[in-house]
């Protein structure tokens, strides 16, 4: 008897196991054909060979340019700056028990656009120094937020509520930036808010790079113990984890990449709250879902950038088809969470 | 005994301290209204006001400058006064501390048929924003407030934020959609946009009068109807209050009131929430006292937030909109950390 049910729990469990390693792997393939396709697509569609010699570091007249110094970091910038909002999206969603408690949501993009855009405006830096802005911006708005909604007893609706009015707060700083700035700062400044990949330099995204390699590992590493929390503080506690250390060092790893992410590319809009539902959707639960939301994460940013690029006579920033995807996805899921009444 | 019924009864009739507020905040309205017409970017003096108000032969540069801000102030009252009305009427309908315009997407929906109507119909002056701007902002307001009362428990605070939250994203997304690829589109709607007073001429107050009147005769007819809905659905109904005629009505008036508003002023958030927050503080729940007086204080503080803007942002100004989210963002918030969970 006992072994039969604990045959059964096994079979499950390899049954599961089969599903999460077949749809990362499917994400993984969809990801990598979408960055072959933005390498490939542009203005002039150079041979897949001229491509491949470009990338390992000949000199093709022509290719060599529109490939290598506007297509690959474009590619490499959607690739990082998406995978980090999927983590950190996933991490906020699961840690706080609530798809709508997300780093859009609640502000944490705000903050780290309002710091980005005054250090561009008022300061004029140089983008280490506006990568290093938006951490601190991104980190001081989650501790002001968990601060202010501590109260008597926690609750994720206060928590909610509470960012979003910061976040109102925050965006009128950041009108108030623009309005003040200098005519030439604010094109620049307004990449920030649109969510754009254009423009992005190889030499910009090493911090981006190095950030989301170490902090994500973190993460990855961290994985197990993130869905023990999901379980709740008491069946964390009893099952051997440090809740309050594991949380700060989830929430400060995930603020990091997000933060930069925000910093390169501007906050694109949905794609940190779409990622992990969707991978949990299609992975199902019982694995941790860190790497799924990632790729998620990325495949969402560059099939958008492409639709963005190509589908319409103009142009279009990325931000804003994630964010015509993702709204009514989001009140989608308001009214299903409604439904439910478990808010 | 009878005495003492009496003067119960009177205390039920008029909030306590209710004449001394009203003078109160008359006393500051008329401060404001003078402060709105020398403070600027260049400041006037005391003697100079008085010559360009009441010696129209006058023709200093100075005068010319007060007669000006005559008609900005005089609009910045009637918006005031029109989202303090709007926020209170709406708070009562959803019965719900925390509706505003702004916080329900309701601007939202009005700027995203604005935008609509530039670039595909070629609108152009304030009379044509108006109609755009309440068709938007009524379809919004119905959108949202259903799904924010889906589910048990009706529409709580939360839920109603969350739907605002959302559906403003939404629109919004489609707003700069519409707008990149049309340059022109962008220039108008960008001085529309940004939520100032400073857009108004004799020609939108003249506009905006016949709304506000019809916006603020609905809020005063349903208040005493509306302090029965107070008491719950059954209790109004009971006392013979048709309670779904009723919230069309009040909510109709609401929207009339914050659409057109905004139509003319471009979107401007808090003030409802801030005005009838103060209101009912001092003088209690009777809507019959609040709709006024939230009239008057939603006047006071948009007109302070307009002079706030133009002193800070000297020698342009700050757009009264990025002021009044900066005073009522930390009110919201202190709303939320006040309320009891259950109320959320």
């Amino acid at each position: 008897m006992m072994n039969e049910s604990l045959n059964l729990i096994m079979l499950g469990r390899t049954k599961r196991l089969r599903r999460f390693i077949l749809v990362t792997s499917l994400l993984a393939i969809i990801a990598f054909t979408l960055c072959c396709t933005m390498l490939l697509l542009g203005n002039t569609t150079y041979p897949v060979q001229d491509v491949v010699r470009v990338l390992l570091g000949e000199d093709v007249k022509g290719a060599s340019f529109a490939v290598g110094t506007i297509r690959f970091p474009r590619m490499i910038a959607g690739v990082f700056a998406g995978f980090a909002f999927g983590v950190s999206g996933y991490v906020f969603q699961t840690m706080l028990r609530n798809p709508l408690a997300n780093p859009n949501v609640i502000g944490i993009t705000a903050g780290s656009s309002a710091a980005a855009v005054f250090c561009i405006i008022v300061l004029h830096a140089s983008s280490i120094v506006v990568s290093i802005a938006s951490v601190v911006g991104g980190l001081a708005t989650v501790f002001l937020i968990f601060l202010l909604s501590k109260g008597s007893s926690f609750s994720i609706g206060r928590l909610i509520l509470i960012g979003i009015g910061i976040q109102a707060m925050l965006n009128a700083v950041i009108s108030y930036l623009l309005i003040i700035g200098k005519q030439h700062d604010v094109p620049n400044a307004m990449r920030w808010l649109s969510g754009s990949l254009n423009g992005a330099k190889m030499e910009n995204l090493y911090p981006l790079i190095i950030t989301v390699l170490i902090f994500a590992s973190v993460i990855i590493v961290l994985g197990k113990r993130l869905d023990m929390l999901e379980l709740g503080e008491q069946a964390a506690t009893s099952l051997g984890i440090d809740t309050d250390k594991t949380r700060l060092v989830l929430i400060i790893s995930s603020v990091f990449i997000i933060a930069l992410a925000t910093a390169t590319t501007g906050p694109i809009a949905f794609v940190a709250f779409l990622s992990g539902p969707i991978a949990r959707r299609l992975v199902g639960v019982g694995f941790s879902n860190i790497i799924p939301a990632g790729l998620v994460g990325i495949i969402l940013v560059l099939a958008s950038d492409l639709i963005g690029q190509f589908v319409f006579v103009a142009r279009y920033p990325v931000g804003v088809i994630t964010g015509i995807l993702g709204a009514p996805y989001l009140i989608y899921l308001l009214i299903r969470i409604n439904r439910k009444g478990d808010i | 005994m009878m005495n003492t019924s009496v003067s119960e009864n009177k205390q039920f009739l008029m909030p306590k301290y209710f004449i001394r507020i009203l003078i109160l905040l008359i006393i500051l309205l008329g401060i404001c209204v003078v402060a709105s017409l020398a403070f600027g970017s260049r400041t006037i003096s005391l003697t100079e006001l008085i010559s360009g108000l009441f010696q129209p032969d006058i023709q200093s540069h100075e005068a010319n400058v007060v007669r000006q801000r005559i008609s900005r102030t005089v609009f910045s009252l009637m918006c005031g006064a029109a989202l303090g009305v709007s926020g209170a009427l709406m708070q009562s309908v959803t019965r719900n501390p925390i509706a505003d315009p702004s916080i329900l997407g309701v601007n939202t929906g009005a700027a995203l048929f604005v935008v609509c109507g530039i670039s595909f119909l070629n609108i152009s002056t304030a009379s044509q924003y108006i109609w755009f701007a309440l068709v938007g902002a009524i379809i919004t307001a119905i959108f949202v407030f259903g799904i924010g009362s889906m589910g048990s428990g009706g529409a709580t605070p939360l839920k109603l934020v969350l739907a605002g939250a959302a559906t403003s994203a939404a629109l919004s997304s489609l707003v700069v959609a519409i707008m990149i690829p049309r340059t022109n589109v962008m220039d108008q709607f960008r001085f529309w946009q940004v939520g100032s007073v400073g857009s108004g001429n004799w020609s939108t107050v003249s506009t905006f009068i016949p709304f506000l009147i019809v916006g603020i005769l609905i809020a005063l007819f349903t208040a005493p109807a509306l302090n029965a809905l107070a008491l719950g659905d059954e209790v109004a109904t009971g006392l013979g209050v048709r309670t779904g005629t009723l919230r069309l009505i009040a909510a109709f008036g609401g929207v009339l009131l914050c659409g057109v508003a905004t139509a003319l002023a471009g979107p401007i958030g808090f003030i409802g929430l801030l005005a009838t927050h103060v209101i009912r503080l001092i003088i209690g729940p009777d809507l019959r006292y609040i709709i006024p007086m939230s009239a008057l204080s939603g006047s006071i503080i948009l007109t302070i937030s307009d002079i706030c803007g133009r002193l800070i942002g000297r020698p342009g100004e700050l757009e009264v909109g990025i002021v009044t989210a900066f005073i009522g963002a930390p009110i919201l918030i202190l709303l939320t950390m006040k309320a009891k969970m259950r109320a959320l």
